[in-house]
């Protein structure tokens, strides 16, 4: 069974006038079907205002579909009696990492979830470590949020999100605040928790280098999905993707350039290992920057 | 003439335990109608470099010239400094306020004491440049698009017709196509306006692009200073602190470590692909596959 | 930097008073307060000295850091002392010009005096020996019956301390939204009050809008975190006493006892 499937999912936005009459409607989602299995690590891109943000709030039941369904791990999201198992199956990361943090202290901010849920304070206590642990802030326990880098705080949103226990987690732009060390570290965390806790992760995101790892990519466009397959399967598409005014890798564009001028070289290239090979070279193992 | 920076030093709460050196002893020039990046990871004391050239933020030590005079003279106009060497910050789009788009470009012409019909041209032409159409002038800035926004309020800066300008991580959250339309706008106002720019970046692959020249910060000092190629061929030391070359870099020392004998200094696709098809002999696919160029 | 600043005045060390339950020194403070008005005989004043003087030694915190509490409202002091000094009725001591001291006066005021000093030096020893956050936690609990009457005891606590949390943040936005509209030429310093006054709309509109934005983000965050309010919460650190606090509870009550016997003895 799916852990996330939407069926035709529509939202439209109501516009109001300033006396808050309705003026008019904007579709931001328009006939969206989604299938997310249990451990997967999936990439949503989209440039802003392609509604991947709004996708990303039906999937916390933090918005209802206009028209269509949201399904979570088997619950409709609006079905009220079951709004909690949803907010805790499902855990959301934001984009801003400072208007995310609840607590003073990092380790009270972990706890946040936990005390929301009504867990015993022992179990509070064991969840915070785990969590804090899983991410690599587990020294950071005691520091005041205030203190700590872009990266760190998205880490420490993560690990208030764990400590949840939730199947899977839904990251709505995490990096799009950070500098390229903060979105490494945060790229990181995410990946280990998928990889390590097999915890399925929806990451939202306009930067492609952060698809590239993804088991499958959705992209959206106009409240649609445009183009949807595995990171390979997508990027091949780069005029496509520029017309989507969407980034791919610059290896991919350099082979589609080389591809251009003749060279028999496939489509879809996602390191200079691959462009190695394709033109018959011997590549020597080196690290990519993104390894 | 442009900016002198003499043996400049800055210190957070100098003078107690936490004292730390933000800046130090920083010594280089910004002469007119260069466009320069500004390279450093964060808390490499980049903004704080760049709040003192506008007089925002005063150097413990040493001194700084704008046209030969030292901006912390006595009398030193600050208003006049600020209107010459405009600054953008980080998520300029915050500083937003007023009612409609025009008269928050104003601010800053009113500011500089200008009457109603010449800072009302003056926000006019800026919004022009900054491709704000007509249409978006009396609307609220918060009703804008997040691209938008940041194009008005860089229009805000821009009406202050300064001769250096200095843009602080501008792209910083935009999507692709928004941070395409800002370094365009740019690179256009470099070419049309003859101004100096200063721009300070994350990201290689966009200094790489347009800049002619690059410093590098770290730990409040300028580390390289030379032009992108230059700078980019100093790979490891990048890599010790924390920063990296363009993704092309790496892509053509791969190939070049594979056997294929090309330059590992290109910085653009374009580049790399010329440089990659100039060596067609050496490359084996090539050859099976037939050369039909 | 602006970031460092930290609400109340927290003096971060090890020490009895430190360690001591918030619950202890809130009712601690608040009844010391009360019976500071109290007693109003030399005894009874030497006797509460004395308890303040334990207390500032058991709490390690350095006589100047108390000291700085008492400077800042040095002048509200001196203006409660003069008038009670000069406008009280009585049996005159001293006359010069258009004032007279009298003797109800100057023990009046004398009284007043120490009965204030006693008071801020008591509520500042609370606030740097207790963290913003026990302190929120404390009044959560101490107020936990009005809960009965229906009063958000909760939702009250909650908001202040989201209020620390944010206070540093707002403070670092405001100095960032104040330096860029420098940068375009505005001038906060100079100018008459009426231009000051004006010059602080394009700061507050700013640093307005960017709170409610920041409000609104954390109530989505609160909630897809399963905050509900207050029902069914459990604690990550739940208030519990300990022996040393119920013994904390059982000196009060003794200092608080011997007062009132002074009082009533009338010595």
């Amino acid at each position: 069974m799916e852990i996330v499937k939407t069926i035709k999912l529509i939202h439209d936005y109501i516009v109001r006038d300033e006396e808050g009459n309705e003026t008019g409607k904007v579709r931001a989602i328009d006939g969206v079907d989604l299938d997310v299995a249990p451990g997967q690590f999936i990439a949503v891109l989209g440039h802003n205002g392609s509604g991947k943000s709004t996708l990303a709030k039906h999937l916390n039941a933090l918005l209802y579909p206009t028209e269509g369904q949201v399904i979570l791990d088997g619950f409709d999201t609006t079905d009220e009696s079951h709004l909690w198992d949803i907010r805790q199956e499902a855990g959301m990361v934001f984009q801003n990492p400072d208007n995310q943090i609840i607590g003073q202290v990092v380790e009270e901010d972990v706890g946040f979830g936990p005390e929301n849920m009504g867990v015993p304070t022992k179990e509070i206590w064991e969840r915070v470590e785990e969590s804090l642990k899983a991410v690599g802030m587990w020294e950071f326990r005691k520091k005041s949020p205030n203190r700590l880098s872009g990266g760190q705080k998205q880490r420490v949103s993560i690990a208030g999100v764990i400590a949840m226990h939730p199947k899977c987690i839904i990251m709505d732009e995490p990096t799009a605040m950070l500098d390229p060390s903060g979105r490494h570290e945060v790229i990181r965390a995410a990946r280990a928790l998928n990889q390590v806790e097999h915890i399925t992760i929806i990451l939202i995101t306009h930067y492609m280098e952060e698809a590239i790892y993804a088991d499958k990519v959705f992209v959206m466009d106009e409240g649609k999905i445009a183009l949807q397959g595995t990171p390979r399967e997508v990027f091949s598409q780069v005029d496509r993707m520029k017309e989507l005014h969407l980034d791919v890798p610059q290896v991919t564009l350099l082979a589609h350039e080389l591809r251009k001028a003749g060279l028999p070289i496939p489509e879809g290239i996602l390191t200079s290992r691959e462009l190695a090979l394709a033109l018959g070279l011997q590549p020597k193992e080196t690290g990519s920057a993104w390894d | 003439m442009g900016l002198k920076i003499e043996d400049i030093t800055y210190t957070y709460e100098s003078g107690t335990a936490m004292s730390v050196n933000a800046l130090n002893h920083i010594t280089t020039e910004i002469p007119d109608g260069q466009f320069i990046g500004l390279i450093g990871h964060t808390g490499s004391g980049k903004s704080t470099f760049v709040q003192m050239l506008n007089g925002l933020l005063k150097a413990s030590s040493g001194h700084i010239y704008y046209n030969g005079e030292d901006i912390d003279g006595d009398g030193y106009d600050k208003k006049a400094l600020r209107a010459n060497v405009g600054l953008v910050f980080q998520y300029p789009e915050n500083q937003l306020f007023e009612a409609d788009v025009l008269t928050d470009v104003e601010f800053g012409p009113k500011n500089l004491g200008l009457n109603e019909s010449a800072r009302k041209a003056r926000a006019e032409k800026a919004l022009n440049l900054v491709g704000l159409s007509e249409k978006y002038w009396k609307a609220s800035p918060f009703d804008l698009s997040g691209g938008q926004k940041r194009r008005a309020a860089i229009a805000g800066v821009l009406a202050m017709e300064p001769k250096i300008l200095i843009l602080d991580e501008p792209t910083a959250g935009l999507d692709p196509r928004g941070r395409d339309e800002i370094l365009g706008l740019v690179r256009d106002m470099k070419n049309q306006l003859d101004m100096t720019i200063l721009l300070v970046s994350h990201s290689m692959e966009d200094v790489a692009e347009y800049v002619d020249r690059i410093l590098v910060m770290n730990a409040g000092q300028i580390m390289l200073d030379g032009t992108p190629r230059e700078v980019f061929s100093h790979v490891s030391e990048l890599e010790a602190v924390g920063l990296a070359a363009p993704q092309m870099t790496y892509i053509m020392r791969d190939l070049a470590a594979a056997g294929l004998p090309v330059r590992t200094d290109c910085l653009t696709v374009e580049e790399a692909a010329a440089e990659i098809l100039s060596h067609r002999d050496a490359i084996p696919a090539a050859e099976k596959g037939g050369s039909h160029a | 930097m602006l970031k460092d600043v930290t609400l109340g005045q927290y003096y971060q060390t090890d020490s009895w008073m430190h360690r001591l339950d918030p619950r202890v020194k809130l009712l601690g403070t608040l009844s010391y307060i009360i019976i500071l008005f109290v007693v109003n005989s030399v005894p009874g004043y030497l006797v509460c000295g004395a308890f303040l003087l334990v207390c500032v030694l058991l709490s390690r915190v350095p006589f100047g850091y108390i000291l700085r509490g008492l400077k800042t409202i040095m002048v509200l002091l001196l203006i409660t002392v003069l008038f009670n000094l000069f406008l009280t009725p009585g049996e005159p001591l001293v006359s010069f010009w258009k004032f007279t001291i009298t003797k109800e006066g100057l023990t009046f005021s004398i009284k007043m005096a120490v009965r204030l000093i006693f008071l801020i030096i008591a509520s500042t020893l609370m606030t740097l020996t207790t963290s913003p956050n026990q302190l929120t936690d404390a009044l959560e609990s101490v107020l936990g019956p009005l809960k009965k009457l229906h009063v958000p005891v909760h939702e009250i606590s909650m908001m202040m301390s989201i209020a620390l949390r944010f206070i540093p943040i707002l403070m670092e936005e405001t100095d960032k939204i104040m330096k860029a509209q420098m940068a375009r030429g505005a001038d906060f310093d100079s100018g008459n009050l009426i231009n000051k006054i004006k010059a602080m709309v394009p700061l507050l509109v700013p640093l307005f809008i960017s709170a409610f934005r920041r409000a609104n983000d954390l109530a989505m965050a609160m909630e897809a975190r399963c905050y509900h309010g207050g029902e069914g919460r459990t604690k990550m650190k739940p208030l519990v006493y300990r022996k040393g606090d119920v013994g904390a509870y059982g000196v009060l009550c003794a200092f608080l006892a011997a007062c009132i016997v002074i009082r009533v003895m009338g010595v």
